[in-house]
Order: structure tokens, then C-alpha cells, then sequence
């Protein structure tokens, strides 16, 4: 039963050990040939001390072939972040390899070969980084070891470069293709006597590199999910259950017959409460000769529901039924002191109610799966997130072991933790199962908006204590929303150990008297994981009143983060948690603590690059949030013009602190791309459900961001170190939404306590 | 079902749909073109823009019968080796995400450049404005272009 967020399944203090693969294990994949050597990674789980736990998974990531071609098997998926191009290109940096004679290619599905798959949690550099260096430095080891014994000179004096060992003092060089025969002899050594590179020799890491599928985007050819076809392939269009948990009850499909084109009417099993994230959802499918006649089929469907019993469901009363909620005493996550005692002896109390909507993922691609079942198997073509799950859950349906089910993964057109579900692909695997030929089954951008799994609502309160010496006293943080786990499991009524420390329990400030609590929330839609998760909304309550108490403190809201932050010092949180505890992103908090000087230095940064405390002309100003998510540091100060109810945003400055950064050019552009995502959360987004059905159709009815609201330029500054590396995926985007919410204050004079912005309520 | 004949990227096709077949699934599934992206199927979006007579169009909501003899262009056409200016540009400032809906805000800048080679902010905001990316490569897109306006000869 899973009822944590993706990231909790991974396991911390994990070490590595690389072995020579079998190249029969190998060719699945394709492209070996015969003289290559292949080298694996297994991954086990140790102790403290060092003591191998358990084995996790061996994974198998490169391949050098006599031609000097090294492919690399990129295991984790693509959807725009860049890792398909940036954990490869830790390989080939380490390695020495020529880029241009790198191949990268996609794994199937296969935890047990390739490990981790989850491409999830903003932690696919966190995991893979050092593996990853340690499989190219191995190989480089072999490489070198190979061309001393032919050249009978010493390793210790040979390097590699653009795909060449090389004797520098002799200046003998040698191709990696034509050592790969001796190399694979080598006797490898232990993983922790690799010497890897000075990041001063660098030559990719830290730079930038253009992501390898560029020039196939640009033409057209990048295929995609929506793209992937097969012989004689069928497509399929569902018509789903309005109501989560309802079903049908019949359904009538003369007339979707007789559209032409149209091949089949299927009925397909589902509505069960807890809906889970891999079953479908209760419905009927017109499986016709193209996508056309699918969805024309479909809209000639009869279907009488049983809507069940979230046919009454309305997000706007159980909203007002939250606020009242969290009035009450709730359960105690996290405490410290006596806020009770801080809110009897304060000077002054502030006490705010923040709300936000549900929010669709809206990605451009919208679901679509291609299933062939033959022969007791099935082979699925996905843009899935998560390979393994998708292939577990395909085989369950199908009533196969996972070794009959092969997931070929292509790129993903968007997914923001969407495509991590394999409801979508387990409906095409049901379908091709049933007909007997391939079926690729087509989310049209209605279902995606009625059908999501959406970000839950949320209703939080806050109540801050400033008391006679001008001190933040007291933070007491009441939260309600439906949880992620209530996907899973219909009792669960409460927030998560996992979502409360996405901004709740890890709150970092120096505050003597702290208590959060969390309330009961019904489940009623399905719910998941969307970009960032649950520090979308629990940052912007807790930036949004931080920035209240500087303002009452009469302090610099930037001067007030920075004495709240307190001494420099490493928090870890669960000597305050009476149950269960902070899972700091499933990393050990020994390894990952949450560091103040760290926070402090990137909102120095942020500071300092927007020119923070220049004056603007009325109507115009700058506000400023920082915010910690999966494990990176991120201060963000956002500048608008408010002009009426239109919010313009002339300029966004974020300071990070990612640990090593990789790809430089990729961690700018998911930046970029998260001040986007947030000023949609913030400005355009909102899902509503009456009647149990969710009221927005298409992009008329739900709205993102287009061009002309986007934020003109936007500045990222990378606080570089070589620590351990943290993602970047997600964490630009929980600081933006407050940032801008406090310029907008700034600027206007108004305060926002509910999302999206509504400058004419 | 009647037959209809259409141009794209010059040459012609001859297809057996339904009249009221939108031009994308009749590229996309019909003739194998896979570049021109289906994204809302209401022209809310951009990532199924064609060029028609040099216009750009939303694909999802042309019926093939009203094609006619107009000339279709799609991204793979767009140019004969991938190097239009503007995909040149795309490539020099690393402007795609996910990628998915690049194509039709290629397609669409294309168009913009065609008619008003040299456009203000305001005037490519207005242009680009149909075509959604949610990754948020806005930014990187408005430099793409801006670099390549003002130039002559845009293909």
C-alpha cells in the first residue's frame, strides 16, 4: 500500500559497485557489437558503517563498441527537464568520451536492470550522479589500463580526451574502440579506489550542453508518445465516468457503430473506490480505424451512469467546510514550546486563512498509450514517468508475470508528475488484450481536464505571534487537503508525514513556540502529485504571512528572513515530531540536514542580483520568498507592475543552491520554465467540481499562461559548490507563487489569501 | 466517401476521410506526418499549426473539405534540411523543453516572419499569444525570434 509521495521509495545511503555486464543481457537493447564491453552498476543499500544491507538492483548504463561509439542507456525519462542528455553526459565527462560519438539510448522499463526508474521527486541527479561518474571513471580505468600494457608505460601517466587515451609525454594516442578488446580483460578495481576527475577538469559537468534530442524537435521527428505506431494499429477513445467511484450501468453503442470507421464498443472495468493510480476509471471505448472516428464514435455513445457516491461532491462547499475545520484543534505534527503561553503573552497576533483550488496538470500531450498484446505478452509504447510501475501495473491487469510485459519508453510532451499514473496505459493494455490487435488509446484534452489526477485543494491557517520585544513568538500552522494517500487508501484522512514536510514540518525559523496541525479531508477526486506537490500551497502560506510579520515586525521582509533563519546551523526536525517523522525527501537528515547558511547565502544572492530596495514608481515593486524543496535552496524575488486587475511581470531573479551543478543550461531553463508553471498556479489556474464532476472542459475553461503574461526575463543565479547535487525539477516552483503575492502587496496594498490572484474580488 | 486531394509541402495526396476530418488527424493518421501535434482540438492551443498559403492555421479545426487547393505547409516541410532560420535559432538558444509543442510554435513564428519580418515585443506577444507551452519556454521563444527578425529572406 503506497501512500507516500514517489520519492519516499527510494532508499538513502546507497553506494554503488560496477561490474562487467553480459552483452546478452545487453542486446535487448540493440547496437552491441560483438567486441564491445558492457559495464553495469549495481546499487546496494548499506549501513553507516558500511555494511552491505541489501542488493538493490544492478543497472546497466554503457557500452563501448569497437568503433569508438560509447552508448550510454539513459533510464530515466524524459519530459523536458534535460536528464536524457544530463545524466549521459556525466558519463562521457568522466569517461573522456568525444560527445559526438555518444549515443544515448532509451531503457525499456526494467528495475531489475536499470534500477530506479521513477522519474519523479526532482531527485534523478541526486541518485545517479556519483554511479554514473563511478561507470565512466571505471571505464576510463580499463581504458588507460589497456593502452599502458600495450605502450608499457605507466597508467598513472596516460589520460583520456575526446575519445582517446593519451601518453602525454610521448604523445602516443590511442582510440577507445581499438582498446575495447584488451580493456574488457582488465581486471576492474573497487568502486572506491576510482580516482574520478578535479571538477577543475570538468569539461561538460558545470557547463552547458544542448539536450541531445534538440534537432529532432525542431524537425518534427522527435516521437513522442502520441507518435508511436505499429502495423495495423487501432485507436481508442473512452468515455469515462463523469463522477469518480461511479460506473456504468448501461449503455447503448448502435449508433458509435455505425460511424464510420469505427470498429468496436467496449466496456471497461472500473470506478472502484480507492481509485488507486493504475486502474482505470469506469467507462466505454470506441476502438475505430483513426483518432477521428474514435472521437466521433464516442460522441454517438448512450451511457447511463450509476454515479455513486461522489455524485453530490462540490470542491466550493467542502472548501468552506475546511476553513472550519482548521478552526478547531487539529492533530499535533510537529511542536515546540508553548504556543499557547506565546499567544497569551503577545503584543500583537496575526491570523490568516490561505485557500487554493484543485489544479490539472495540463501538460500539451495529453495521455495516449499503444498496446499490442500477442502470445501471452504485451508490449506497450508509453510517455510514462515511471516504467516499472506501468509494467507491473500492466501485468497485473492483464493477468501476465512483468516478464511478459516490455514498456518501451519515448520522450514525454509534458508530464509534471501526470504521467507517473499508468491508468492511461493499463485502459490501452485492457483494450489490445480484448481486441486482439494494437490499440492505442487517446486522451482527448477534456478527459485530461476532467479525468486528472489533480493537486489537491487546500485550506490553511495560520496564527503568528509577535510579541513585546518585537520577536516572532509563536507559529502555530493549521493545514486541510485531501491526501495522496487517500488515492490509495479510502480510511486515509490526513495529510501525509511526507506532505507535511514539503513546507509544514520543516518550517526552518528560529520561533520558540511552534505547533503544526493537520485536519481531516475527504477524498472525493482523485488526487496526485503535481510539480512541486504539496510546497505549492504551504509555501505560499508560509512565505505569504512571513512576509505579514516583517511587515508588522517594521522590518526589510528580506532583513527579516535572514534574522528568523537564525544562527548558521543544521536542522533536523524530528526530536519535535511526537509521530512519525520528517522524511526529508527519503533522504537521511544526518546527510541532507536543512542548513541555514545556505538558505541565507542564496537569498543574499537574490538580493544582491535584483538590486533589492531600489524604489520603484507607484503601482510597481518587488516581494520576496525562499523556500526549500527536495533538498535545494531556492530565494526568488519577483518584480510586477499591477495596471488594474492586469499583473505584469517585467522581472523574476532566483538564487539557487543545488549542491554540483550538472547541466548549467538545463538548470536555467527549468527555472525558467518553473516561474512559468508558477505564475499560472498563481495567476490563471483553477479546477472546480459540482455534482461530483469537475466544471472545466479545455484551455477556455481551465487557464495556463500564455506568452504575453509570462515573466519577461528571467535571471538565475547558480550558487555552485561541490556538495552532494539536489534536482531542480520541481524546487523553483513553491517560492514564486508567495514571491509575486508579496509584490503585489508592495504594489497595491492588497494581500492574497486565495489562489488563483483575483485583483478585482 | 468522397476522395479529396490535397497539397502538402508540395506534393499532392489523395485521401479517402470523411469531410469533416481535421487536417491534423488526417497528416497525423492518414499520412503519417507526425510532427504537427495534437493538443486541446479547439485552436486553443497552437501545437497543431500548419501553414496554409503561408498563414499559419490551426490544423485541429480545418475539415479536410475546406482545404481545396490551398497550399499546406507542415513543420517537416518547413524547410529542406532542418535549417530555417528560425529552427537554427531554436537550436542556438536551447529554447525546447519537453519539445511537444515546438513544432507549432515554429510553424506559427514562421508565419509571423513571413508577413512582418521585423516585429516589436508587442507585436510577436500577439502573434505567439495562440500557442500555449507549458514547460514555459516563452521567454527562450521571444529570443528565437527577435534574433532572427529584421533579417532578409526568411524562408
Amino acid at each position: 500500500m503506497q501512500t507516500e509521495a514517489p520519492f519516499q521509495k527510494k532508499s538513502g545511503n546507497v553506494r554503488s559497485e560496477i561490474f562487467m555486464a553480459s552483452r546478452r543481457d545487453f542486446l535487448r537493447i540493440g547496437g552491441l557489437i560483438a567486441g564491445g564491453f558492457v559495464l553495469g552498476v549495481n546499487f546496494f543499500s548499506c549501513t553507516d558503517k558500511g555494511k552491505k544491507i541489501a542488493l538493490l538492483k544492478p543497472s546497466v548504463y554503457l557500452t563501448i563498441n569497437p568503433d569508438g561509439e560509447v552508448m550510454i542507456v539513459a533510464h530515466r525519462s524524459e519530459m523536458g527537464t534535460g536528464i536524457r542528455t544530463s545524466l549521459p553526459l556525466v558519463v562521457a565527462d568522466e569517461l573522456g568520451a568525444d560527445w559526438s560519438k555518444v549515443r544515448v539510448v532509451q531503457a525499456e522499463g526494467d528495475e531489475k536492470k536499470y534500477g530506479n526508474q521513477d522519474t519523479d521527486g526532482s531527485f534523478s541527479i541526486r541518485m545517479f550522479y556519483l554511479p554514473m561518474r563511478q561507470a565512466g571513471a571505471m571505464a576510463k580505468y580499463m581504458l588507460i589500463q589497456a593502452a599502458a600494457q600495450i605502450w608499457k608505460v605507466k597508467p598513472a601517466e596516460c589520460d583520456t580526451e575526446n575519445g582517446l587515451v593519451v601518453h602525454k609525454a610521448s604523445g602516443q594516442t590511442a582510440a577507445f574502440g581499438d582498446l575495447v578488446e584488451a580493456a574488457s580483460t582488465v581486471v576492474m578495481p573497487p568502486v572506491d579506489q576510482l580516482k574520478l576527475k578535479d571538477p577543475k577538469q570538468f569539461k561538460m559537468i558545470g557547463h552547458e550542453t544542448p539536450i541531445i534530442d534538440l534537432h529532432n524537435i525542431v524537425i518534427g521527428k522527435a516521437i513522442f508518445g502520441i507518435d508511436a505506431a505499429v502495423e495495423n494499429m487501432k485507436y481508442a477513445a473512452i468515455k469515462r465516468c463523469p463522477v469518480v467511484g461511479g460506473k456504468v450501468k448501461s449503455y447503448k453503442a448502435d449508433k458509435a457503430l455505425a460511424v464510420a470507421g469505427v470498429l468496436r464498443v467496449i466496456p471497461i472495468k472500473g470506478g472502484d473506490i480507492p481509485s488507486n493510480i493504475d486502474k482505470p476509471l469506469s467507462g466505454v471505448a470506441v476502438v475505430a480505424d483513426n483518432t477521428w472516428a474514435a472521437i466521433k464514435g464516442r460522441d454517438q455513445l448512450e451511457v447511463e451512469w450509476d454515479l455513486g457516491p461522489n455524485a453530490t461532491y462540490d470542491s466550493a462547499i467542502q472548501m468552506e467546510e475546511l476553513k472550519k475545520e482548521v478552526t478547531k484543534d487539529g492533530t499535533v505534527r510537529r511542536v515546540r514550546g508553548d504556543f499557547g503561553m506565546a499567544r497569551k503573552n503577545a503584543k500583537k497576533v496575526i491570523e490568516h486563512t490561505y485557500v487554493a483550488p484543485y489544479m490539472a496538470h495540463a501538460m500539451i500531450e495529453t495521455p495516449t498509450a499503444l498496446a499490442v498484446v500477442k502470445d501471452g505478452s504485451c508490449e506497450i509504447w508509453a510517455c510514462t514517468q515511471s516504467p516499472q510501475g506501468a509494467r507491473d501495473s500492466v501485468a497485473h491487469a492483464l493477468g501476465m508475470s512483468a516478464e511478459k510485459v516490455k514498456v518501451n519508453v519515448t520522450l514525454l510532451g509534458g508530464a509534471f508528475g501526470r504521467k507517473s499514473k499508468p491508468d492511461f496505459i493499463v485502459e490501452a493494455a485492457l483494450l489490445a488484450q480484448n481486441c486482439g490487435f494494437p490499440v492505442k488509446v487517446q486522451w482527448t484534452r477534456e478527459d485530461d481536464i476532467h479525468h486528472d489526477f489533480f493537486h489537491a485543494l487546500s485550506v490553511q491557517r495560520i496564527v503568528a505571534t509577535i510579541d513585546a520585544h518585537n520577536k516572532l513568538s509563536g507559529w502555530n500552522h493549521h493545514v486541510a487537503y485531501p491526501s495522496i494517500g487517500a488515492t490509495f487508501d479510502a480510511s486515509v484522512l490526513q495529510p501525509s508525514d511526507g506532505e507535511l514536510g514539503m513546507g509544514v514540518t520543516d518550517f526552518p525559523y528560529d520561533v520558540p513556540a511552534i505547533k503544526m496541525e493537520s485536519h481531516n479531508a475527504t477524498w472525493h477526486i482523485r488526487v496526485g502529485w503535481l510539480r512541486s506537490v504539496c510546497n505549492i500551497f504551504q509555501a505560499f502560506a508560509v512565505a505569504s504571512m512571513i512576509d505579514e510579520i516583517a511587515e508588522a515586525r517594521k522590518m526589510d521582509p528580506i532583513a527579516n528572513s535572514l534574522d528568523l533563519l537564525g544562527a548558521d546551523r543544521s536542522i533536523t526536525f524530528n526530536s519535535e515530531i511526537p509521530k512519525g517523522k520528517y522524511p526529508n525527501y527519503n533522504e537521511d537528515i544526518a546527510n541532507y540536514p536543512w542548513e541555514t547558511g545556505r538558505m541565507k547565502k542564496v537569498i543574499e544572492r537574490v538580493a544582491s542580483d535584483a538590486g533589492w530596495g531600489k524604489q520603484f514608481p507607484k503601482g510597481s515593486a518587488m516581494g520576496f520568498a525562499a523556500h526549500r524543496s527536495f533538498l535545494t535552496y531556492v530565494a526568488c524575488i519577483v518584480e510586477v507592475k499591477v495596471e488594474g486587475n492586469k499583473i505584469i511581470i517585467p522581472n523574476v531573479y532566483y538564487a539557487l543552491d543545488c549542491g554540483t551543478p550538472v547541466n548549467v543550461d538545463r538548470i536555467r531553463s527549468q527555472f525558467e520554465g518553473g516561474a512559468h508553471f508558477s505564475t499560472s498556479i498563481a495567476l490563471k489556474s483553477e479546477i472546480t467540481v459540482r455534482n461530483g464532476q469537475v466544471e472545466q472542459n479545455n484551455f477556455d475553461g481551465y487557464k495556463i499562461i500564455r506568452m504575453p503574461e509570462s515573466p519577461k526575463q528571467i535571471h538565475v543565479s547558480i550558487i555552485g559548490s561541490q556538495d552532494k547535487p539536489t534536482g531542480v525539477g520541481e524546487p523553483p516552483v513553491p517560492p514564486y507563487t508567495p514571491a509575486l503575492c508579496n509584490a503585489i502587496y508592495a504594489a497595491v496594498g492588497k494581500r492574497i489569501y486565495k489562489l488563483p490572484v483575483d485583483l478585482s474580488a | 466517401m468522397p476522395k479529396y486531394s490535397i497539397q502538402v509541402n508540395g506534393k499532392a495526396h489523395d485521401v479517402d476521410v470523411p469531410e469533416d476530418m481535421p487536417l491534423l488527424w488526417v497528416l497525423r493518421d492518414i499520412l503519417g506526418m507526425k510532427g504537427t501535434k495534437f493538443g486541446c482540438g479547439m485552436a486553443l492551443c497552437g501545437a497543431c499549426t500548419v501553414h496554409v498559403n503561408d498563414q499559419a492555421r490551426r490544423s485541429c479545426s480545418i475539415p479536410v473539405s475546406a482545404i481545396g487547393q490551398n497550399k499546406i505547409t507542415t513543420i517537416e516541410g518547413l524547410s529542406e534540411n532542418g535549417d530555417h532560420p528560425l529552427q537554427q535559432a531554436w537550436e542556438k538558444y536551447n529554447v525546447p523543453q519537453c519539445g511537444y509543442c515546438q513544432t507549432g510554435q515554429i510553424m506559427n513564428a514562421a508565419a509571423l516572419l513571413k508577413s512582418n519580418p521585423n516585429p516589436s515585443v508587442e507585436e510577436i506577444e500577439q502573434a505567439m499569444q495562440g500557442n500555449l507551452c507549458r514547460c514555459g519556454t516563452y521567454n527562450r521563444i521571444m529570443q528565437a525570434i527577435r534574433s532572427v527578425s529584421g533579417r532578409t529572406a526568411v524562408g
